[in-house]
């Protein structure tokens, strides 16, 4: 059990910063060159004001109209991405191994209000699964690997909870966690999750045409 | 008024001839070949992106009045999107005529590449530009709907869509000139006037079904004084089915030709008639695919042209126009040019009982008429008109009976639709309204 634990918290631990680093290079480097060789009209068009315009109102709460025709879905979507980006962060256990490695630390959600947003992310995929079943225009789009990016995105809070909560075996259960952080992020690049780095350009470029060609709003 | 409850028919296979003969010569091999000459060569960074992008969260179906007019998740853009591309792509192009065929129909009559979807894509994904490609795929494999295919063809041959001959063209500027005489004598169409300070252009329908927009064109021009002229030769007709059909190449001939008369007449703008995708293929698609950034030339659509001419008191009203009406903002010139404020002024400034339909602006439903749908003729009309009981729902809710529309295949798309639904409504273009309303000057009647 050490053996494996040692395992995932030493090499796999740095395979996976590897392959998530290399892998997003990977994906964002040759489609930057592939961009500028055949469509290289998309960058003249891309205007920094109108980007970040069209950015701003789809990162702010129900600045888009269509995020105000679906105050659940908004809401649902807002407070997953922040509960999932901020918990992990700023989780105090987490802190306190960046200060163990690399003498880093910084400011810790108290670990109540941590494992209620760790509830949060996991009821939103829940909420997110049910969504694909229950809307025909959204089952019908979906296929397999939408759940199992959904399971994939879950699984570190869920085993996270459970480790905490060390009501299963503790050790078990915390290399489950590892594991399944490790999964997550390796397949950022590699899946869907990839919409984490690219939502930034699409948006931007879409904003850009809007904005600077058409003159219209996009939201 | 309401919308009479028409209940969605049985949707019966329609068989267009263009499909069926094209799709009856195809082979795997010949499919698979050209699809990924498209993949490799035409289509890169963009396509992968949306498509890896996509999230498949359905957040787009309520942007498309397709969707909301029937309801059912294949009518929605990404519905749409997973039926023809990622199908395409996943199979790496190994799909069958059958297929084609399929694909063709969605990407040419179920989408009016319109771009609503893009403003509720929390990506902005531009599903048009995906239909369009899939457009573009169909074109190359030659399955196309018989009626679009025709008027690509007349643009190929003739330069404009319509089977216009050089004399009839010029016959037909001659023959509103004299019409148009009889209100203001010393009125002339100008031909190929060198230096003139505008060309003004129009698209290929205009002699042949609207000839009277060419003489009230000539009325405004004349009244408000403006040194214009307009081509004897090709290079008249600004508009561009070739670009709706996918079929690039005669898109940027057809173009080119356009910019090119400009150039030669050394005017210093292009002014176009009240036409929606005309506008988008001058300012948005056609002259990239030239090359430029921007058109060449500068080019303005009426509505820009009547509201500067109004700003500058060129042209004044005389008596505002009485009777109700609603406003429809064309998707090319409003998502595609910003142009919706200065229409507004401009039924302000000419209508006295503006009552605007909800949604507007950049956010107004599609006629369901535009990207080349009412072009694919009429095998497709039933389908395209119950295709957009939305819009019904749209116009009714105003109560008026007049609708003014600043875009041609709007006009089309929402005759039919309001004689399908029974709206007792009437289209009219701003110039309908500015004939009826402003002044000409005295020094000028007969
Ligand atoms: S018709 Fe318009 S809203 Fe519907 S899929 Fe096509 S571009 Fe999108
Ligand atoms: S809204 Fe955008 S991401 Fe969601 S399904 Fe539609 S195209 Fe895909
Ligand atoms: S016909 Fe009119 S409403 Fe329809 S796509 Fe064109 S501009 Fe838009």
């Amino acid at each position: 059990m050490q053996g494996i634990y040692e395992f995932v918290r030493g090499p796999l631990l740095w395979l996976t910063f590897i392959v998530f680093i290399g892998g997003s290079l990977y994906k964002l480097i040759p489609m930057y060159y592939l961009l500028k060789k055949k469509e290289a009209f998309v960058l003249s068009y891309m205007s920094l004001k109108y980007s970040l315009r069209s950015i701003l109102h789809w990162i702010i709460p129900f600045a888009s109209a269509n995020m105000r025709q679906r105050p659940i879905m908004t809401v649902m979507s807002f407070v997953f991405h922040i509960c999932l980006l901020v918990t992990p962060i700023l989780l105090l256990s987490h802190i306190v191994l960046w200060d163990e490695s690399w003498n880093l630390s910084w400011w810790a959600l108290p670990d109540w209000i941590a494992d209620i947003m760790t509830l949060v992310v996991i009821g939103a995929c829940v909420f997110f699964a049910f969504r694909r079943q229950i809307l025909p225009e959204v089952k019908y789009v979906t296929s397999a690997a939408d759940y199992v990016i959904l399971a994939v995105t879950a699984a570190p809070f869920i085993t996270g909870f459970l480790a905490y909560h060390q009501w299963i075996e503790y050790r078990t259960m915390l290399i489950l966690h590892i594991l399944s952080g490790e999964i997550m992020l390796m397949a950022i690049p590699f899946t869907r999750l990839v919409h984490m780095f690219y939502f930034w350009f699409t948006r931007a470029y879409t904003g850009s045409e809007f904005g600077g060609v058409r003159h219209a709003r996009d939201w | 008024m309401a919308v009479p409850a028409t209940k969605l028919k049985e949707q019966k296979e329609i068989i267009d001839v263009g499909l069926e003969e094209g799709a009856a010569r195809l082979t795997y091999e010949r499919i698979e070949q050209v699809i990924n000459r498209v993949i490799t060569g035409e289509m890169a960074a963009r396509m992968k992106v949306y498509v890896d992008t996509c999230i498949h969260c359905g957040m787009c179906s309520t942007a498309c009045h397709y969707y909301l007019s029937h309801g059912t998740p294949e009518w929605a853009p990404v519905g749409k999107v997973k039926q023809t591309m990622w199908e395409i792509l996943e199979k790496k192009g190994r799909v069958s005529p059958e297929f084609i065929k399929r694909a063709s129909i969605i990407a040419s009559t179920e989408c009016n590449v319109c771009r609503r979807c893009s403003m509720y894509c929390p990506y902005g994904i531009d599903i048009a530009y995906i239909m369009a490609t899939v457009r573009r795929i169909c074109h190359l494999l030659g399955v196309t709907p018989q009626y679009i295919q025709d008027t690509a063809h007349s643009h190929s041959a003739t330069m404009n869509q319509m089977w216009v001959k050089e004399d009839e063209w010029i016959d037909t500027l001659q023959w509103q000139e004299g019409e148009a005489q009889a209100e203001i004598p010393s009125l002339r169409i100008p031909l190929d006037k060198e230096g003139a300070d505008i060309m003004y252009s129009v698209i290929g329908p205009e002699p042949k079904f609207r000839a009277q927009l060419i003489y009230q064109a000539a009325i405004l021009m004349t009244a408000a004084g403006v040194n214009w002229t307009m081509p004897s030769g090709p290079g008249w007709d600004n508009s561009d089915m070739a670009m709706f059909t996918g079929d690039f190449e005669t898109m940027g001939r057809v173009k080119r030709t356009h910019f090119e008369t400009a150039a030669n007449l050394r005017v210093k703008k292009i002014v176009m008639g009240e036409c929606g995708h005309a506008f988008r293929s001058v300012y948005d698609v056609g002259n990239r695919w030239l090359g430029w950034k921007m058109p060449p030339i500068p080019v303005i659509h009426a509505t820009q042209f009547y509201y500067e001419l109004l700003k500058e008191g060129k042209i004044k009203i005389a008596r505002k126009f009485k009777e109700p009406v609603t406003l429809h903002d064309p998707c090319n010139i409003v998502r595609g040019r910003g142009l919706h404020e200065m229409m507004r002024y401009l039924v302000n400034a000419t209508c006295e009982n503006f009552v605007e339909m909800y949604p507007n602006r950049e956010h107004n439903h599609c006629c369901c008429a535009g990207g080349g749908v009412i072009n694919c003729g009429p095998p497709w009309k039933t389908k395209r008109v119950e295709s957009n009981s939305t819009k019904a729902e749209q116009l009714a809710a105003t109560g008026v009976h007049i609708c003014i529309a600043p875009c041609h295949n709007c006009h089309g798309g929402l005759e039919d639709i309001i004689n399908y639904y029974k709206l007792n409504m009437h289209v009219m273009f701003f110039i309908d309204i500015l004939m009826k309303t402003m002044e000409i000057p005295d020094s000028l009647k007969a």
